[in-house]
């Protein structure tokens, strides 16, 4: 009787967060589907009449296409910054799992500071400036790849742990040394945390909104993130419009989350324990 | 250490060695060489392409930020003037509820999460069929972007017309405006807040309750306690390592949260929401670069303040357990 209790309990919770969790992203895609003047009930129903087509190719025209202009630069940000990251954080995670000592507590010490310190914004936004690369693509490269190092060195640390010294001495009598030891060995080893790197940070990077909105302002720049944010403002009664970008913005992660799901899930907690 | 050369001919290849500094300078040829090996095989300059953008980028910033905050500043010129920004800072009205407004979503927040993440990661690690798609379910708003979150969530949350409040009025609920009235509107978007990121604490405690061995659930059986002491008894006390994974990931998260709370209530109505990270972005947009900085200063310091002691606290928890 009482595990019966017990059970029921437990399936009214899953019920519960079941709907709390599933209503908003479908109330996302039925609004996406409706037509302007059904959309504005902003109710949670299907619509009569779906016009999903019609919606994408609306919401890609709006403003001379800069939906487009959005999701290259988004693209781009973030393949070329992963691509960075991935490089000079394997080496560092390398080295500083491998050389233990007073450089490697500095480095440490600094690695943890990037995980909790807030980064200072108009500071940042003089130091580029100094540099010629505010409001550039290249600039914000720079911005996201900075950021994002300390997570991304604690997860190659946590790997490079595991990969035995042994390997590296055998690869030192056959004369390997310094980088190609280390891209023709051990970089080759760290795949299954790379894959988890590029996952977890393409997904913070195409997400991130904070970072675009100070060091990449204005239109012929826009990302994804920055375009939504302005189309709230522009599409205030065209609902359907919304979200339909809001969608679009949404399938990125979750093709990624379909098909990677334990690999980012793993990124994500390793990560998040270790610091 | 005193060391004859014949010791360090005997360190292994590899072998822990911080020395070099602070060395005699009599050295054997054959130590000299392992170091050198060493410094072949792990060569310093890894760190370079890494710490050339993170210098410049993330401390150079950090580092001025405490010259700045004390200027008035428009990028290209700069007046000391003291202590003026902070004086500004709190005296304004609108600035300490800032401040007041920052403590309580990072603590409501990272409350909610660890009491709702430990209550869902229990209900996820129980015989429930249905518990991988629920998992993927409950985690899947950490990968959404937070502005998509948070434009639904202000569409969900509008006043009579919105899905919420429609769904209470028929429980016979009336529903707060949520975003528009200034008691609830920091609230409601911390409520969002939970509801994007308590997929990760889930997680989180996921692993850790799997983590702990069974013996100790089946020695309550023994004893004949229910549920109940299990989670009381076991459960809460041995995962606290994730409990503290918890607290610390959201109180930085929260402390420093903008995108969500700028997408749904711009810091409105009136200051009611505003939080250093969105006054920063005020005070910035309106040029008062150096005020803007100041408040950068104030949030690092707050920050410090609260994490720092707080992992060396659960750090030395962890050592005892």
């Amino acid at each position: 009787m009482r595990a019966a209790r017990r059970t029921s309990l437990e399936v009214v919770a899953i019920l519960v967060a079941a709907v709390v969790f599933i209503v908003p992203f479908i109330f996302m895609f039925v609004t996406a589907s409706k037509n302007e003047s059904e959309s504005a009930d902003l109710a949670f129903s299907l619509p009569t009449q779906w016009t999903v087509l019609d919606n994408i190719k609306e919401v890609f025209e709006a403003r001379d296409g800069i939906l487009f202009t959005a999701f290259r630069n988004s693209a781009i940000l973030t393949v070329v910054s992963v691509t960075i990251l991935v490089v000079v954080c394997a080496m560092v995670g390398y080295v500083i799992q491998r050389r233990p000592g007073r450089v490697a507590n500095v480095a440490n010490v600094l690695v943890l500071s990037g995980l909790i310190i807030p980064p200072a914004v108009v500071p940042t936004i003089w130091v580029l400036q100094q540099l010629h690369i505010f409001k550039t693509l290249p600039g914000l490269i720079l911005v996201e790849v900075a950021f994002n190092m300390a997570f991304c060195v604690l997860l190659f640390r946590a790997f490079v742990a595991a990969i035995p010294r042994e390997l590296d001495e055998a690869a030192m009598i056959d004369g390997c040394t310094g980088l190609s030891l280390f891209f023709r060995v051990i970089f080759p080893l760290l795949r299954p945390v790379t894959i988890t790197v590029i996952l977890t940070s393409s997904v913070f990077i195409f997400n991130d909104f904070v970072n675009p909105l100070y060091f990449l302002p204005g239109d012929e720049n826009a990302t994804v993130q920055l375009t939504l944010y302005n189309f709230l403002s522009q599409f205030n009664t065209q609902y359907n419009l919304l979200f339909m970008n809001i969608v679009l913005v949404t399938i990125p992660p979750l093709i990624l989350f379909i098909f990677f799901n334990r690999k980012i899930v793993a990124g994500m907690t390793s990560g998040a324990v270790k610091g | 250490m005193v060391m004859s050369s014949r010791a360090d001919e005997a360190r292994p290849v590899g072998h822990r060695d911080d020395a070099g500094a602070g060395r005699p300078a009599r050295k054997s040829p054959r130590a000299t060489g392992v170091r050198n090996v060493r410094a072949h095989t792990y060569p310093y300059w890894f760190y370079a392409p890494a710490g050339i953008v993170y210098g410049l980028i993330f401390l150079v910033p950090t580092v001025i930020s405490f010259y700045f905050a004390f200027t008035r500043w428009t990028l290209f010129e700069s007046e000391f003037i003291g202590l003026d920004n902070f004086r500004q800072f709190f005296s304004e009205q609108a600035l300490v509820s800032g401040l007041r407004n920052t403590l309580v979503y990072a603590v409501v927040t990272s409350g909610l999460k660890v009491v709702l993440g430990m209550l869902l990661a229990v209900l996820l690690t129980g015989p429930i069929r249905s518990r991988g798609l629920m998992r993927s379910v409950i985690f899947f708003p950490v990968l959404v972007s937070t502005v998509a979150v948070g434009i639904t969530f202000s569409v969900l949350l509008q006043p009579d017309v919105g899905v919420v409040s429609t769904v209470l009025a028929k429980l016979g609920i009336t529903a707060p405006d949520w975003l528009g009235d200034p008691a609830t509107a920091l609230l409601s978007v911390a409520l969002v807040d939970v509801w994007k990121g308590v997929g990760l604490a889930t997680l989180i405690y996921i692993a850790g309750i799997l983590a702990i061995p069974r013996d100790y659930y089946e020695a309550v059986d023994v004893d004949g306690g229910g549920a109940w002491t299990k989670f009381r008894n076991v459960t809460v006390p041995l995962s606290r390592p994730a409990t503290f994974t918890v607290i610390l990931l959201s109180l930085i998260g929260g402390l420093r949260s903008f995108d969500l709370i700028w997408t749904m209530t711009g810091g409105g109505p009136g200051f009611s929401s505003d939080v250093i990270a969105s006054i920063i972005y005020k005070t910035y947009q309106a040029g008062f670069f150096g005020l803007s900085t100041a408040g950068n200063v104030v949030l690092f310091i707050l920050v410090t303040l609260i994490v720092y002691p707080l992992s060396r606290y659960f750090n030395s928890r962890e050592v005892e357990s």
